[in-house]
């Protein structure tokens, strides 16, 4: 009896134990605090979005790298690399927690609303000389990191922009040009559908939420609209707004060069696996679509890339300033190796290496492209990111406007694709809930 | 002091996961827990009854969205409570009498409750959807039943997806629960009824129901508890593109709270859920024990 008591009485601390552990299991990193005396090498965990063709192909690209950031500075890097349909709550649950990672990428658009969190290290004036200095950046990109006016809380990793993409082939046995105006583009999709050949003008990733509001955003701009005022309050139900809202729906609902069943491709993967199969003449994808085109069978010479066109007489608008930029957690124990770590990734040579396996343009002052070995592509590319962007609202709320307007784009192709029609009316009601939803979360 | 000692891990488990986790909810649903606090969450400014205000305003469009939903979750747990009893019910019955390979039959019908949910309700999602999906496929191309091939996974048709895959995955449970139940009726019940001339449904009726009354009230309740709070299976079937036929309660409080970061928002409508489950499971004992005490 008394063995058993005693035993009893040994098992609730082991139990209790046994949840301490669980609980505390996540924390920022194995080493405890190190990094700042250099004891101990310090290990740091690193969040990265998905840039490549898959999360494994990722691993792939970057562990070379980060192994070779580990012999420079003998700081250790636990990589996790993240979708993009999780990446946004894993962040915010990091957040909540405390418990995350030290270092992590994050959507461009989102730097404002995450440094409202107060959870990410601003990049003061020491910082910024320990990762080299913010001149070495260009200048628009560096200015995605943060609200104006505010030492930024990221700094660019890749830049990326819209293009629009169309199957040379496809174009020539049309007798057709590229399109230099939406009209054109219109024209152009309209002779390259037919339906019964299952072959349609375009593919549109009509279920993703992220890849809507893009457009929402650019066609609202190109027809003058502006998605929050001076004051940061959104302005969503802007007629400008709803044209452009309307002139992106109607691809799919009047003038029918959109395949329906693309209001179920909720990633642009799957528009671009169409593409590069020559179901369809053209895409709109940001430049790292190379990679999954070309992995797809079709070569750098076989689609050209134009600017995403706006109507005649519309403003030239043709992508945001899209991109990834790198984030410090405040909260990490290894402050000096995680600055050491942005440092390493922003560095000439770093990009250099990523910049063809994940596609992206250099964010560094006065460097080349190096993503694609088509000379006019790069180039077309440098012009629409330095001459014919527009940043994305840099205001707390932006991420509640991308995910409200999103989802209320991907309702309206739902209910297009299904048979129904959509009406300014209709797009102006569904802005309104979305704005409706951000002013609530805001209090504005 | 052993019986308490013993119990102790109980108790304190029972507390770190279900209890405090609650009350932190509660509390959730009073402050103003947006993303400016998200990194420090005790000083979110208190909000009062706001959040609740803002629930139940039908007249704005965060209200509207909750009732919209809570409409839709009501008919689709009737609706799926409704057939996997109906067809646990069936099974149990139709296996209660001996055949070769009952054992076989009995395992296959075990296996969507055995499946992890995620595969099953993942496999649901690519057999629905509408060019490359397996259901489209079969109806148009090999029984050529269909010539434009409807979407399942948007729209109104969104609803009948969910409510079948819902119930795949639910009626085994119900399928166990009665045949364990069916056991323990006593066989001379049935004789006995055989020998007066009472036919297969009159026995169901008089004999089966009657006797399995117990286990019927606690399954009816489980399922539909189960259902009503359903998180999984819009959150894998649908993704990030929920149809509003598909707007699951559970689901719908989930993107409230996270994709506008406001916490507080969503913890005031789940408090309000737990409220009205809480009401139902009460009434429904009330009722139930009533009836069973005049029986």
């Amino acid at each position: 009896m008394r063995l058993r008591t005693f035993l009893a009485a040994l098992t609730v601390p082991a139990l209790a134990l046994g949840a301490a552990a669980c609980s505390s299991g996540t924390s920022t990193s194995g080493a405890g605090g190190a990094g700042t005396s250099g004891a101990t090498p310090a290990t740091l965990t690193y969040w990265a979005s998905n840039q490549g063709t898959s999360l494994d192909n990722d691993k792939q690209v970057l562990t070379p790298v980060l192994d070779a950031f580990t012999k420079q500075t003998g700081v250790k890097v636990n990589l996790e690399v993240i979708g993009w349909n999780d990446l946004q709550t894993r962040i915010q649950t990091a957040i909540a927690s405390g418990s995350g990672p030290d270092v992590l990428n994050i959507g461009n658009t989102w730097a404002s609303s995450l440094q409202a969190s107060g959870a990410f290290l601003p990049y003061d004036a020491a910082a910024m000389t320990a990762i080299g200095g913010k001149d070495k950046f260009v200048k628009a990109a560096l200015d995605t990191g943060g609200m104006a006016g505010k030492d930024v809380t990221s700094v660019p990793l890749y830049g990326l922009a819209y293009g629009l993409y169309y199957n040379k082939a496809m174009f020539k046995a049309a007798g057709l040009n590229p399109p230099t105006t939406w009209e054109d583009m219109v024209t152009a999709a309209k002779k390259l559908t037919d339906p019964a050949k299952k072959q349609y003008g375009f593919a549109l990733a009509a279920g993703s939420y992220t890849e809507n509001v893009h457009f929402a955003f650019i066609n609202g701009s190109q027809d003058g609209g502006s998605w929050f005022d001076t004051s940061g309050k959104p302005t969503f139900t802007s007629d400008e707004n709803v044209k452009g809202v309307m002139r992106y729906l109607d691809l799919m609902q009047t003038d029918k060069v959109v395949n329906p069943s693309n209001a179920q491709y909720d990633n642009g993967t799957k528009a671009v696996n169409d593409f590069a199969t020559n179901k369809v003449a053209m895409i709109l994808n940001q430049n790292n679509a190379d990679n999954s085109i070309v992995s797809n069978g079709m070569k750098t010479s076989d689609y050209g890339v134009v600017p995403f066109p706006s109507p005649t007489g519309g403003t030239k608008i043709a992508t945001f300033i899209a991109g990834i930029n790198l984030s410090i957690m405040k909260n990490t124990k290894n402050k000096d190796a995680a600055l050491k770590f942005v440092n390493f990734m922003t560095s000439p040579a770093t990009q250099k290496t990523l910049g063809k396996p994940f596609s992206s343009l250099p964010v560094l002052q006065g460097e080349t492209p190096v993503f694609t070995d088509n000379a006019e592509e790069a180039k077309t590319f440098q012009d629409i990111y330095a001459n014919m962007s527009k940043p994305l609202p840099l205001v707390a709320a932006e991420d509640q406007f991308e995910s409200t307007v999103g989802k209320a784009m991907n309702s309206m192709f739902a209910k297009i694709a299904t048979g129904g029609t959509i009406s300014s009316e209709d797009v102006k009601s569904g802005l309104k809930d979305a704005q409706d939803q951000v002013s609530a979360a805001t209090g504005s | 002091m052993l019986p308490y000692v013993l119990l102790a891990p109980a108790v304190v488990m029972e507390l770190l996961i279900h209890i405090i986790p609650m009350f932190v909810g509660i509390w959730m649903s009073f402050v103003r827990l947006t993303k400016f606090f998200l990194a420090n969450w005790s000083e979110a400014p208190w909000a009062g009854l706001g959040n609740y205000r803002l629930a139940v305003d039908v007249n704005s469009s965060i209200g509207r969205g909750l009732l919209m939903s809570f409409g839709v979750t009501l008919a689709f747990s009737i609706c799926a409570l409704a057939l996997s009893w109906g067809l646990g019910m069936a099974a149990a019955i139709a296996l209660q009498q001996p055949f070769r390979g009952r054992g076989v039959v009995r395992t296959l019908f075990l296996v969507p409750y055995a499946l992890p949910a995620y595969a099953g309700i993942l496999t649901w999602n690519f057999m629905l959807q509408r060019d490359t999906g397996l259901v489209n496929h079969v109806l148009a191309d090999n029984l050529h039943l269909i010539t434009d091939r409807p979407f399942w996974l948007l729209g109104g048709n969104a609803f009948a997806s969910i409510v079948t895959v819902a119930v795949w995955r639910l009626w085994p449970f119900a399928f166990l629960t009665i045949m364990a139940g069916l056991q323990s009726i006593p066989t001379e019940l049935y004789e006995a009824a055989s020998v007066d001339g009472a036919n297969n449904w009159r026995q169901w009726r008089s004999i089966t129901l009657p006797s399995l009354r117990p286990v019927n009230l606690v399954l009816v309740l489980v399922l539909f508890l189960w259902t009503f709070s359903d998180f999984n299976t819009p959150y894998v079937l649908f993704g990030t593109a929920q149809p509003p036929a598909g707007d699951l309660i559970s689901f719908h409080i989930y993107n409230a709270s996270f994709l506008t970061w406001n916490f507080g928002s969503g913890a005031a409508m789940s408090v309000l859920l737990l409220l009205f489950l809480l009401v139902v499971t009460a009434a429904y004992l009330l009722i139930t024990n009533r009836r069973s005490r005049r029986a």
